[in-house]
Formats: structure tokens, C-alpha cells, sequence
């Protein structure tokens, strides 16, 4: 309303308007927009449901990982004051993890090595993609999109039950290599049975539709007409790619990274379902089996903490570049 | 000597008309290839589309065959025999008769319904809340918004099994905390999808409203909610699939009797004991979640007839772009 009122009122009107129209303003501001508290009480009964569920829940957490265990039943007892914090648990996990007998360090190692594969994986066959189809789809833009999201409107477990059913010993996969000859038919490839390369592919296969959707909608951000500047200065195709759109669409990557890194380093069902044995056992799986088993559910919630706080960083990092996005698009 | 071609997908002009007047616009095939070492310069890149569809090809085919194993009227998920829809209606171990299958999908719409109630007017209140409202709590409400978007599903999970094993012990596990923690997780969605709305509205029509003498209620109730109707139909959308495919909250929440299709997919396809049943069900799942989408996608073209905007605009919000 004062937006609006103001360029008028400063042209020179008459002194005896200025006022009034001042006056009604500053009126209207008051009577029409009687509830100056709607907005936050729209706000507060989801912010409410976020601190509940959501930020209390971790001070839960980090409450049953100081904890202690009860003597009888082994189970765990959250200890609220921090002041009575106890690090047993925490010392129990580190011990585990770089102790003499660490048994928590290759999941670990395994986890980190997997994601980093899978992720840099995905973003080699992601980015020629998102490219392909922001630049030159053309006409054809929507029908290309429809068929990128569509694997985001399958579910994850339907993902992976397609891959369980094309891997398997008689799955056709090995039919196809037993028809180019590169296996032989009396000895198939055991695919489920504890690979990393099955496990990889099946978190590249599994998280890439969102790497894609990140990228695209990062990719389509960027001016067309920068492109076209490089080129008419005589910069070849590779070179433009390398020197403006790459550059230009640095955060997108970090973004799409995020968005497929946070995920994958707290998956453990896609390791499950591909593999299932120990050999490929992922931090995730470290964590999942420990809850529900009493007396490791004090150690379960460290190792939770642990991972909460390593992947803290590039959350926060998300976080803090997001809001502030949107807080300058608003 | 500049040359000034507009590239074939963008509207020819956008570029060349900021050009100095006196710039001279040749073809580039006026060279012939002679003088430039590259033949057309927006030449169109075949191996990059020949790579584009190879992972197509990748990404959808073993959905499809997955799809049409669930048609096999043997028990192998590996040869296919024939057509027959034994494992959605016969008497023995289809969707339609084993209690344990029809219970997931009863189970998995059950908990899709009930978090969308919840989510879609939390969500739209909360979005609108936290964009108009500016103070320190509206910021720390959008901070604590998107970290529960990013943070993940595993760790949310955890933290929300020891608030309803140790605190909030009258949440009982099963439908009620997999309903409170599907709806914490998806609060992000209308939040994040009705905001990117707001922002691109503005404030102009409230203030019109304003001026016109409408209460600052009955400006958001008859000018911003009208506005706002396809984000909040494309984030319901959005809301309600992604309940159907949630998968770890909701089995690390489980109570008795409450699988969802998702569970009992991860439970039994490594051993493969049910046969194409599961991929039965699978499909089901994926049928439902297209059927949205779809109704989803040309519900908002309707919504947004007259707007600017294409069809890539409509596909990339009900994705949630």
C-alpha cells in the first residue's frame, strides 16, 4: 500500500493531500489488515510439528547414545542433562572403529569408497544427459523429460526388484553374455551373490533420476545467450563447454552431489537387496542392524550421532545455500 | 566480423537483436567449411542424443520387464511363458487372495491418505506462514524445513525410533508414528513447492486486495488461495507417491500387521519365494503412482490454462523441480 501511494505523493502533490493520503495509508494498514498475527500462526502449527518430530527426536538421540544401559535388561537408558553425559557408547564405537580388533572400520571404508564410485559414476552418464536435453531436445523437450522423471515415479523397491529379477544365475543378463560367449552357460556369473560392481550399479541405478532432476533444472537456468556470445567469439563446441557452462553450473553439481552423496551414505537396503552378505556390508547396515537388539541400541544411536555429524557439513553447507536462495527469490 | 546464428531451440531473435545495428549477420555456410574447422556450429550433437537414449533404454527397460514378468502365469522371474493376470486375481497367492499382499496395498493407500490429510494443509499454511512472516523464528523454521529435506531418511528414521521408544511412548508404533514421521518428511514438499509459487506471484494482488479494502484473512482466503490451487494439487500429488514408495521410515517404524507394499517387496525379493506375486504387487504400486501422476499433470495444465508457461513448466513442478 505505502509502495504504491508514494511515487504520487512525492511528485508534488499539495502538502493538505500528502497528509490525508498519509493518513488513510496508515488507516487502512491498521484496520484492513486486522490480524497482524495470521502469518504466524500459519507458520507455527508445522514449525511446531518440525521441532517435535524432528529436532527433538535428535536430542533424543544423541540422549540414548551418552546414555547408559540398564543393568537387568540391557536396554538403553537416555540420560537427558548433559551435564551426566556418558561416553561409553562413543568409546565403545571408536573402539570398534580404529581398536585392534575393528570391526566397523571396513563398512566404513567400504561406504565412503561405494559412494564416491557411485556418485562420480552418476554424474558422468548424469551431466551429458540434463545437457543433451536442456540444449538440444528442442521440440522434443517434454517428451524427453517425461521419460527422465518417469523412473522417479517408480518406486526405489521396484527399482531394485528389476534388477534382482534381471540378475539373477538364469536372469537375463547372463543369458545375453552366454550369447556373445563371454560366459559360458555351465558357470553363470553369481551377480547377487556379494558383489561391489552389482552393489554400485544398483546406487548409481537407484539415485541417479534425482541427480538428473537437479542438473536439469540447474543446467536450464543458465542463458542460452552466453553460449551463443562464446561461440560467435570463436570458441569451439569442447570449448565452451569447458570454460562457460561448466563453470556456470559449478553449484548445480555441488547440489546434485548432495543430493545423491547424503542419501547413498545412509542406504542399506539397496546393498541388502543386491548382495545381502557381508562382504559388501555398508555403514547403513551397521547402523539399521543395531536397532531393536537392546543392548545395541545405545551403540546403534552413536554410530548414528557419528554419522550425523560427518555428513553435518555438506548439510549445512545445502542448507545454508538453499535458504538463501530462496530468501532472495521471495 | 560477428556471425549471428540463433540456435534452433531458443526463439530466434532473443539474442540478435541486442546486437550493434551495423553487425553483419551471415550465414555460416558461407564459408563452406573452408575458413572454420567445425562444419555447422549448432550442428546437432547425435552422440550426445545417442547417448541420452542408451540411458533411457537403461533406466526404463528393466522396469518394463519387471512389469511383464508380473503377466508370467509360471512361478520364474526369469523366462517368460505367456500372458495371464494369475498373479493379480487367481485363487492362490495373487494380490487379490493372499491376505498378506492385499493387506500391503490396503496398508500402503491407508498411510498415503492419511499423511496427505495431514501434510497438504500443514505444509500450505506453513509455506505461506514462513514467507510473509519475517522474524528470526520464520528463519529458523525455513532452516529446520529444508535440513529435514536433506537430512537422510536412515538417520531421520533412527532418531524418530528412540523419540516413540523413550519420550513420546503414547505414539504407538505402526500406523500412528509411521503417520507422524511420513509427515514430517514430506512437509517439505507443499512447503518448497507452494513458496516457489508465492515468490513468483508477489505481492501485488494482496496489495490490490488491500487497497480494495479486504482484510488480510479474506485477502489470502479469496486472492492468494485461487493463485496458489495448482502448487497445492501438484504438491499433493507429489506427497501421496512418495508415501506409496516410502520404504525406510516406514519399516523402521513398523508395528504388527502394518506392511506396506514396499516393506514386503524388500522382505521376500531376495529369496524370490513369491514369484512374479511380488512383481504383481510391484506393478500395482507403480500403476497407482502413474495414475496420479498423470491425473496430477493434466489437472495442472487445467489449473494453470491462461498462464505463461508450457508444457515443460507443468512436467517439471508435478516432479517437484
Amino acid at each position: 500500500v505505502a509502495q504504491l501511494a508514494t511515487p504520487a505523493v512525492r511528485r508534488g502533490s499539495p502538502p493538505s493531500l500528502r497528509a490525508r493520503s498519509r493518513a488513510r495509508a496508515e488507516r487502512d494498514r491498521l484496520d484492513s489488515w486486522r490480524p497482524r498475527w495470521l502469518w504466524a500462526a500459519l507458520a507455527v502449527p508445522g514449525g511446531l510439528w518440525l521441532i517435535l518430530l524432528f529436532v527433538i527426536p535428535f536430542y533424543v538421540v544423541l540422549a540414548v547414545a551418552a546414555g547408559t544401559l540398564d543393568p537387568i535388561f540391557q536396554s538403553p537408558i537416555p540420560v537427558w542433562n548433559p551435564a551426566f553425559w556418558s561416553w561409553s557408547n562413543f568409546a565403545q564405537l571408536w573402539h570398534e572403529l580404529v581398536g585392534r580388533d575393528a570391526f566397523l572400520l571396513p563398512p566404513f571404508l567400504r561406504t565412503v569408497a561405494y559412494t564416491a564410485i557411485a556418485s562420480v559414476l552418476s554424474l558422468a552418464i548424469a551431466y551429458p544427459v540434463a545437457y543433451f536435453v536442456t540444449r538440444y531436445a528442442g521440440r522434443r523437450k517434454s517428451l524427453f523429460l517425461i521419460l527422465l522423471i518417469s523412473p522417479f515415479w517408480v518406486s526405489y523397491m521396484m527399482r531394485m526388484l528389476a534388477w534382482i529379477d534381471l540378475l539373477q544365475l538364469n536372469g537375463y543378463v547372463n543369458k545375453v553374455l552366454e550369447f556373445f560367449h563371454v560366459v559360458s552357460s555351465s558357470n553363470p556369473v553369481s551377480w547377487l551373490g556379494g558383489k561391489a560392481s552389482t552393489v554400485i550399479l544398483g546406487l548409481v541405478y537407484g539415485y541417479i533420476p534425482y541427480l538428473i532432476i537437479v542438473l536439469y533444472a540447474g543446467l536450464d537456468r543458465i542463458d542460452g545467450r552466453l553460449l551463443e556470445a562464446a561461440r560467435d567469439l570463436g570458441l569451439s563446441r569442447w570449448r565452451t563447454f569447458w570454460r562457460v557452462t561448466v563453470p556456470l553450473s559449478r553449484q548445480t553439481i555441488l547440489a546434485g552431489m548432495f543430493i545423491t552423496v547424503l542419501p547413498m551414505f545412509g542406504d542399506y537396503f539397496t546393498n541388502q537387496l543386491l548382495s545381502g552378505t557381508p562382504s559388501t556390508t555398508m555403514f547403513g547396515n551397521v547402523i539399521e542392524g543395531q536397532l531393536g537388539v537392546a543392548n545395541l541400541e545405545g551403540e546403534g544411536a552413536a554410530a548414528a550421532v557419528l554419522l550425523l555429524v560427518l555428513l553435518l557439513l555438506p548439510m549445512v553447507y545445502y542448507v545454508h545455500s538453499t535458504a538463501k536462495a530462496s530468501r532472495e527469490n521471495a | 566480423m560477428a556471425v549471428v546464428v540463433p540456435a534452433p531451440g531458443t526463439a530466434a531473435g532473443t539474442g540478435v537483436q541486442q546486437g550493434p545495428p551495423d553487425t553483419l549477420v551471415t550465414p555460416m555456410s558461407t564459408f563452406g567449411g573452408r575458413f572454420t574447422r567445425f562444419h555447422g556450429p549448432w550442428r546437432h550433437p547425435w552422440g550426445l542424443e545417442a547417448f541420452t537414449w542408451l540411458y533411457l533404454m537403461w533406466s526404463i527397460v528393466p522396469i518394463g520387464i519387471a512389469v511383464l514378468f508380473s503377466f508370467n502365469p509360471g512361478k520364474s522371474q526369469s523366462s517368460f511363458q505367456g500372458l495371464s493376470l494369475r498373479w493379480y486375481l487367481h485363487d492362490t497367492g495373487s494380490v487379490l487372495r493372499d491376505a498378506a499382499l492385499h493387506g500391503a496395498v490396503v496398508q500402503t493407500l491407508k498411510l498415503a491418505l492419511f499423511t496427505t490429510i495431514i501434510t497438504i494443509p500443514l505444509g500450505v499454511a506453513f509455506a505461506i506462514g514462513i514467507t510473509r512472516w519475517r522474524s528470526r523464528t520464520s528463519n529458523g523454521f525455513n532452516f529446520m524445513m529444508i535440513f529435514s529435506f536433506v537430512v537422510p531418511e536412515l538417520l531421520l528414521a533412527v532418531a524418530l525410533y528412540f523419540v516413540f521408544d523413550q519420550l513420546f511412548t503414547f505414539v504407538h508404533f505402526g500406523t500412528d508414528a509411521e503417520t507422524a514421521a511420513l509427515v514430517v518428511w514430506n512437509l517439505s514438499w507443499p512447503a518448497i513447492i507452494v513458496r516457489a509459487r508465492l515468490s513468483s506471484i508477489g505481492k501485488v494482488y494482496e496489495e490490490a486486495a488491500a487497497d480494495l479494502g479486504a482484510s488480510r484473512f479474506s485477502a489470502m482466503w479469496r486472492v492468494l488461495m485461487p493463485f496458489l490451487l495448482p502448487a497445492i494439487f501438484a504438491s499433493t500429488v507429489l506427497t501421496f507417491a512418495s508415501v506409496i514408495d516410502d520404504f525406510v521410515l516406514v519399516e523402521q517404524l513398523s508395528g504388527p500387521g502394518s506392511q506396506t507394499m514396499s516393506v514386503l517387496i524388500y522382505s521376500q525379493a531376495h529369496g524370490g519365494n513369491n514369484g512374479p506375486a511380488l512383481n504383481a504387487l510391484a506393478t500395482l504400486m507403480l500403476a497407482f503412482s502413474l495414475v496420479v501422476a498423470v491425473i496430477g499433470y493434466f489437472a495442472y495444465r487445467f489449473m494453470t490454462r491462461g498462464e505463461r508457461g508450457s508444457r515443460t513448466q507443468a512436467v517439471t513442478t508435478i516432479a517437484g523441480m
